[in-house]
């Protein structure tokens, strides 16, 4: 479907009408001599005047924190919502996507390394406020506003405030995030947001140091904190040959999701391709995929999948209870659907878990 | 011929039109490095004047102009200030002076010094239209009394967000990023022209770590007080090859409460360190810098949790980019 025509907003103008982007920022605390300390994230950055955090967004001026990405998307498209990929999540409709430049982790393996590692005044945006948001989700039929490509923690407000302006349009709000974000940003959000996907890059804090420049437990944290705030959520993990696809961190990955999440948590193991920084290993063979999703499946996870692999039986939805074909998918497209309206599985009458309509 | 402020402001109003981006005809290689940058690797000239303020305590544009000459002439050791800049720069170079405006007016990279730098690469018969003043954005350069010039056939005055980035990423140890179009296509050369201050997370700012105003993401690069990543700058070859000099501005520096400007916590030392070595020059940086602490019973930036390593990294096998051995470094004080 094609984009409706958006005002553009090239870097160079952009920095001459900076402000109409600029909005003080939530989550954060004045120190001594200008400082600020963000606490929006797990890493908590002390930020001089003049300065911006590790994001790249959000900037100290004077001892008053903006982000720079107020109604400054770099990335608006009308997306199935199986790209996400949200499986459980009223299959089959759009999802009006948008993103702004920037990220706080710096993943060596980045697919969207272009905006997520750049600053908003070195790549092309569009002005886009929640309102106009909501219109175009309206108007390109789409079920949900999807926060997503870059990272949305580093634009909490911005998205915050979409998701208030869809919701009496009856337009849903889903975060596509590493879940690297701090309890209080998180719960707030959850007041707004209908579904969440968070990208477990892998079961080590040695991986998410050395390919990241991130840490793990804060991502569990949110996970926790997700389900206890009863927020569907999905995970997707990325394999990445040699790095983080051995087993026994699966199993024990798998495991931990069943006790502290519990079973109907979906995951998505996806191919990796080379990129950005990490050209040097090749794409994951099918072969360590389905290992993985049979390893989480052993470990009583309902809902495993396979990704990035168009065609695969993985992709497939099978009802926990009966074991028959519920959803087959190919690609992005939804080819079978033998749910009915609730939610239940067509043949034995099994509640799915999801979001269905 | 010299130039005082008013010609210089004159010169350098906005005259608008396009720029082209192109690299400009005769400019030559980037790997050029004068025989008289090996022959004085790791001499550092300190030249200091009190009488380079007027009684208002505001710089005197000759006095500096004066004190970057007698500098220049130490450090290539000739009589001559026009022989010394000629020794570095041929007349079809393309030289970027790369000053830092992050705090603005007060702490950033002094006007004065610029003219006269401005002044040396005439003096070494470079047009002025192969001189670039830049540094991370218009903004920036603004807010520190620069004025913004991006005509094609004038000195020209622009930061990275004019001229944005390549869309190449360049690589080296745990550094990976685009550059400034400015670095990689436009200039043949480079004059380092830092502030000496302290700065909350890395320790202090100098000649090393000037260069994050070069690349996009300077942002992901201040954990562990930047090491190893300003020394990883530093190498990326664009950057390694093209640095002909360095011109460390101590005019006015600050020993605490950087990178913005504290003026509690500044101080006038009336002086340049003019050298090639960016980790000598980033060492004596260092020792004034500490020097200024104990004076004010304040920790050293050990004590304080923001030692910055990333010196004595840029000196280790892997960069190699100088030394930061005292002894090593030949200090000649004017």
């Amino acid at each position: 479907m094609a984009l409706y025509p958006l005002m553009r907003t090239g870097s160079a103008i952009a920095a001459q009408q900076q402000s109409e982007f600029d909005r003080e920022a939530r989550y954060y605390e004045k120190l001594a001599h200008r400082k600020i300390k963000c606490v929006l994230c797990p890493r908590e950055c002390v930020i001089d005047d003049q300065e911006t955090g590790y994001c790249g967004v959000r900037e100290n001026r004077g001892g008053t924190y903006y982000t720079l990405v107020y109604g400054r998307a770099c990335s608006a498209n009308v997306d199935p919502i199986e790209k996400k990929p949200l499986f459980h999540f009223l299959p089959g409709s759009g999802s009006f996507s948008i993103a702004t430049a920037g990220c706080n982790v710096l993943c060596k393996f980045c697919q969207n390394w272009q905006i997520s590692q750049a600053r908003p005044e070195q790549i092309q945006n569009y002005r886009l406020f929640p309102n106009d948001v909501a219109e175009y989700a309206i108007k390109s039929n789409c079920r949900s506003i999807a926060y997503t490509y870059s990272e949305p923690v580093i634009f909490t407000e911005y998205m915050y405030d979409c998701a208030e302006a869809g919701r009496p349009k009856n337009i849903r709000s889903v975060m596509i995030s590493n879940g690297y974000i701090n309890p209080e940003p998180m719960r707030d959000l959850c007041g707004v947001l209908d579904a969440v996907k968070i990208d477990l890059k892998a079961f080590t804090e040695k991986f998410y140091r050395e390919w990241v420049a991130g840490e793990l437990q804060p991502v569990l944290n949110t996970l926790v904190l997700l389900k206890k705030l009863d927020m569907w959520t999905e995970i997707v993990y990325l394999i990445i040959p040699t790095l983080n696809d051995d087993p026994k961190e699966i199993k024990q990955m798998s495991q931990w999701i069943v006790a502290k999440l519990g079973p109907d948590v979906p995951i998505h193991f996806s191919r990796f391709h080379p990129v950005y920084r990490l050209k040097n290993l090749p794409p994951t063979p099918t072969k360590s995929l389905e290992i993985a999703r049979n390893i989480a499946l052993d470990a009583g996870i309902h809902y495993a999948y396979i990704g990035n692999v168009p065609g695969h039986e993985g992709e497939n939805t099978f009802c926990h209870g009966c074991g028959k074909l519920i959803i087959r998918r190919l690609g992005y497209q939804i080819a079978e659907n033998h749910l009915s309206p609730d939610g239940r599985c067509h043949f034995c009458q099994t509640k799915i878990p999801g979001i269905w309509k | 011929m010299s130039i005082n402020r008013r010609k210089f402001v004159k010169k350098t109003i906005h005259a608008g039109g396009a720029f082209y981006f192109g690299m400009l005809p005769g400019c030559r290689g980037d790997d050029f490095q004068p025989t008289a940058i090996q022959a004085n690797r790791s001499t550092v000239v300190e030249a200091v004047s009190p009488s380079i303020r007027d009684g208002n305590g505001k710089l005197i544009g000759d006095q500096v102009h004066r004190l970057l000459n007698n500098a220049m002439e130490n450090l290539l050791q000739t009589t001559n200030a026009a022989h010394a800049w000629k020794k570095l720069f041929g007349k079809d170079d393309v030289v970027g002076i790369k000053i830092n405006c992050l705090a603005g007016r007060g702490m950033s990279t002094h006007q004065e010094l610029v003219e006269a730098i401005v002044e040396g690469l005439k003096s070494a018969d470079l047009p002025e239209r192969n001189i670039i003043i830049w540094d991370r954005s218009n903004r920036d350069l603004h807010k520190a009394g620069y004025q913004i010039k991006t005509g094609r056939n004038q000195l020209r005055c622009l930061g990275n967000d004019y001229s944005g980035y390549t869309r190449e990423i360049y690589e080296f140890g745990a550094v990976g990023s685009s550059l400034s179009r400015i670095l990689v296509d436009q200039c043949s050369a480079i004059i380092n022209v830092p502030i000496v201050k302290d700065h909350g997370i890395v320790g202090i700012t100098n000649a090393l770590k000037n260069y994050f105003g070069a690349i996009h993401n300077p942002n992901k690069y201040h954990d562990n007080c930047g090491d190893p990543f300003i020394a990883d700058v530093y190498m990326l070859p664009h950057i390694r090859k093209k640095n002909r000099l360095i011109i460390s501005d101590l005019l006015t520096a600050q020993y605490e409460g950087g990178p913005p400007f504290m003026p509690q916590w500044s101080w006038d030392h009336n002086g340049i360190l003019v050298g090639f070595d960016p980790v000598a020059m980033d060492t004596l940086a260092w020792t004034k810098i500490e020097q200024k602490r104990r004076e004010h019973n304040l920790p050293t930036l050990k004590a304080a949790g923001r030692e910055p390593t990333y010196i004595a990294t840029a000196a280790d096998e892997h960069h190699q980019l100088g030394t930061n051995n005292l002894k090593q470094i030949k200090l000649v004080k004017i």
